[in-house]
């Protein structure tokens, strides 16, 4: 049977190859940065004492939820710290953030094209289907070759992993704008540049919010296997514990990604909740 | 009370279609005025271009598009082509808008109105035939060519309003103006007077979700009207108001229409809004156009049964006038104590006329010289559908001269 084999992992090797090949210079610029970001980000989240993040993200908390939420939060975050995960916590709150940063960054506007052209939406949808079920741990296998061990493979996977629901939100709630509104704006003159910025974004930033709130869930899901890779954070820590079979640890650390997760989830949430639109459903 | 009363002699005496303050607004409908002499149905202008029109204009959704139209214009009817999997929405419509005329169109819910009105902007485009908007193929100019159109000489009102529902009703009233780069308190002072034509005035800030449908069809009413472009393409725009703003507004159109002479589409499924409005008036069916007359034309002499049912119900006393059903006279003397109402009255005045007096109604023009003279039995014969010119009457010898 071994001739009839269909070599698609040895085409997709030298593609890889090929690619590393081409365009060197570019992943390494690629690389460059993200390490760049990484490490200002991370150091600065970790300069800082424990006790003013905590107050900081509690106050973040207070001003978009509430106050209970703010306390809460903060006890919460508070626990990272006395389970010893501070640092690790800070560091995958680092990664998450520019990993989030970059998939917002490539799924608006994405997701703006695919919204004004069928034969975009058509073309990117079987690819995002590709992103999201082919499983996460095979995309660090290219990233290494690609980008070496370290932080950025991680991000890498962690962008290509988390980016498609963002791609879809903004395509879906830029689709979803009433048609006779947009053409009240064509009707009257504007340019489509125009009523891209007053009347279809705005109208769909409840759904794009709900976009990114995804885009973030999913960046910290995949935070953990991005440890794999050689990535910093709480995701070592779950590999370390796995290969040790330490079960507390393990515990300890997939309860602090628990926390960043529903943390960082309720705040988007509240922030997409704060839109003009969203306040104007509530009344309505 | 809202009542329309023929234009009195102090308006006609008015040339063309100036303003006239000591007219209060529901004095006189433009297309009363006009209809009472039909030589101002038309504004004095040097030359009389179209302000719009349209040519052999075809708008199939759904597949196999062109080849439907391609059948259509072979003679085959709508259903034969709904095989094909194609909607044809508007199949074969010619007419031109005049301009300063009130170009109504009328027809049951689905017939093609909304379409029809969408290819006049350029916001679907034609699957087959021409829209020319002051001489311009609106197919044929380029993208920003067809938005200085829109911004500068076309507004429009929506069936839906089309609001936009994050902005203030300010905002919403203003936006034509914002398109067009007007500074801020400039647009927000033209915005304020549109709002105050419509009744709105102390809801600017108010956001549209606030607001009741009529109170958001005025205020998509008031932002075509801030626009003040010389077109202005209606669809329903009065459909969600009650009646008595509905007359208010109707009349206000009139009366801005008599100002300002613009060019006016407007749809409606309401008969007797039509005839109020319409200088003439398309009557359209399941895509086609099956009759453009004036209202009295149509009221006279329907095309087909389909517009007979349809003008049926309508309130011939509101859209007849003392010319139409007069019985000419070549000169006569008007006796002592007979009433008198000039040609542009509206019959259902003309009745409590005749009621008060056994003497026929006269009909006099401006100068009080007698043109015509309304039996009883003439108005009576007059509300029946179907041809009611008075020769006619004559002819079956059921009215004698005296
Ligand atoms: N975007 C579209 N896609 C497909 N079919 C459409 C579309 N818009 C309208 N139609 C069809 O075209 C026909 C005419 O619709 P249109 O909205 O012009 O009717 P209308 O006369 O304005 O009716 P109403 O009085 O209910 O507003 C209908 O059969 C409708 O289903
Ligand atoms: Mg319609």
């Amino acid at each position: 049977m071994d001739e009839w084999r269909i070599p698609i992992g040895v085409w997709v090797e030298d593609a890889i190859d090929w690619v590393q090949d081409t365009f060197q210079p570019v992943f390494a610029f690629i690389r460059d940065v993200l390490i760049a970001a990484y490490e200002q980000l991370s150091s600065l989240l970790e300069l800082s004492p424990f006790w003013v993040m905590v107050l900081l993200l509690g106050v973040l908390g207070w001003l978009v939820r509430g106050w209970r939420f703010g306390v809460v939060g903060a006890a919460a975050l508070l626990l990272i710290q006395f389970v010893d995960q501070w640092e690790n916590a800070m560091q995958t709150l680092a990664l998450v953030t520019i990993a989030v940063v970059v998939a917002t960054i490539v799924a608006i506007p994405i997701g703006i094209v695919a919204a004004r052209s069928r034969i975009v939406s058509n073309a990117v949808r079987p690819v995002l289907d590709f992103m999201q079920t082919m499983p996460p741990l095979v995309y660090l296998i290219p990233a290494v070759v690609l980008f070496r061990v370290g932080v950025v493979p991680g991000m890498i996977a962690t962008v290509i992993f988390a980016v498609p629901p963002g791609i879809r939100l903004t395509e879906l709630g830029i689709r979803q704008v009433d048609a006779e509104v947009v053409e009240a704006g064509h009707a009257f003159g504007s340019t489509p540049g125009s009523i891209l910025r007053n009347i279809q974004l705005p109208l769909a930033l409840v759904t794009i919010m709900a976009g990114i709130n995804q885009v973030i869930m999913l960046s910290l899901s995949m935070v953990v296997l991005a440890g794999f890779v050689g990535a910093p954070g709480l995701g070592q820590q779950v590999l370390s514990a796995i290969s040790r079979l330490d079960v507390g640890l393990g515990v300890e650390a997939g309860l602090s990604v628990v926390i960043l997760a529903i943390y960082l989830d309720r705040v988007t949430a509240a922030l997409g909740a704060r839109s003009a639109v969203a306040r104007l459903e509530q009344t309505a | 009370m809202l009542r329309v009363v023929a234009p009195g002699v102090a308006n006609r005496a008015v040339p063309g279609r100036r303003y006239d303050p000591e007219c209060p607004a529901q004095c006189t409908g433009y297309a009363a005025y006009a209809r009472a002499d039909p030589s101002r149905a038309v504004p004095e202008r040097k030359v009389i271009v179209a302000a719009i029109r349209t040519e052999g204009l075809y708008k199939v959704f759904g597949r196999r598009a062109d080849e439907a139209v391609r059948r259509l214009q072979e003679g085959a009817s709508r259903e034969d082509v709904i095989p094909l999997g194609a909607t044809p929405a508007v199949i074969d419509v010619t007419f031109d808008v005049k301009p300063g005329e009130i170009f109504v169109v009328m027809g049951l819910s689905g017939s093609g109105k909304s379409t029809l009105i969408r290819t006049l902007n350029g916001l679907l485009i034609p699957t087959a035939g021409h829209v020319y908007v002051g001489g311009d193929d609106i197919a044929a100019l380029n993208p920003a060519a067809l938005r200085t159109l829109r911004r500068d000489q076309m507004s429009m009102v929506f069936q839906h309003f089309a609001l936009l529902p994050h902005r203030t009703v300010l905002e919403n009233a203003a936006y034509p103006l914002k398109v067009r780069g007007l500074k801020k308190d400039e647009r927000a002072a033209k915005a304020r007077d549109a709002l105050a034509m419509v009744g709105l005035d102390g809801w600017e800030d108010k956001l549209p979700q606030q607001l009741s449908g009529g109170m958001r069809q005025r205020v998509g009413l008031a932002r075509a009207l801030a626009a003040e472009t010389d077109i202005m393409l209606m669809d329903e725009a009065f459909s969600a108001l009650d009646p008595l703003i509905r007359r208010e507004m109707q009349d206000q159109l009139l009366e801005l229409q008599q100002r300002l002479a613009k060019t006016i589409v407007f749809i409606t499924h309401d008969l007797n809004e039509a005839m109020r409005l319409g200088d003439r008036i398309a009557m359209m069916r399941a895509g086609r156009i099956v009759q453009i007359d004036t209202a009295e034309a149509i009221l006279r002499k329907p095309a087909n049964d389909y517009v007979a049912q349809f003008v049926q119900d309508v309130d011939r006393t509101r859209v007849l006038t003392a010319a139409t059903v007069m019985e000419p006279v070549g000169d006569g003397a008007l006796e002592r104590g007979q009433p008198t109402v000039s040609p542009g009255t509206m019959l259902a005045d003309v009745f409590s006329l005749s009621a008060q007096s056994p003497l026929p109604v006269a009909v006099v023009d401006d100068d009080r010289r007698l043109v015509g003279v309304i039996r009883r039995e003439t108005l009576l014969s007059s509300m029946a559908a179907g041809d009611v010119a008075p020769t006619e009457l004559t002819a079956e010898g059921e009215v004698t001269h005296g």
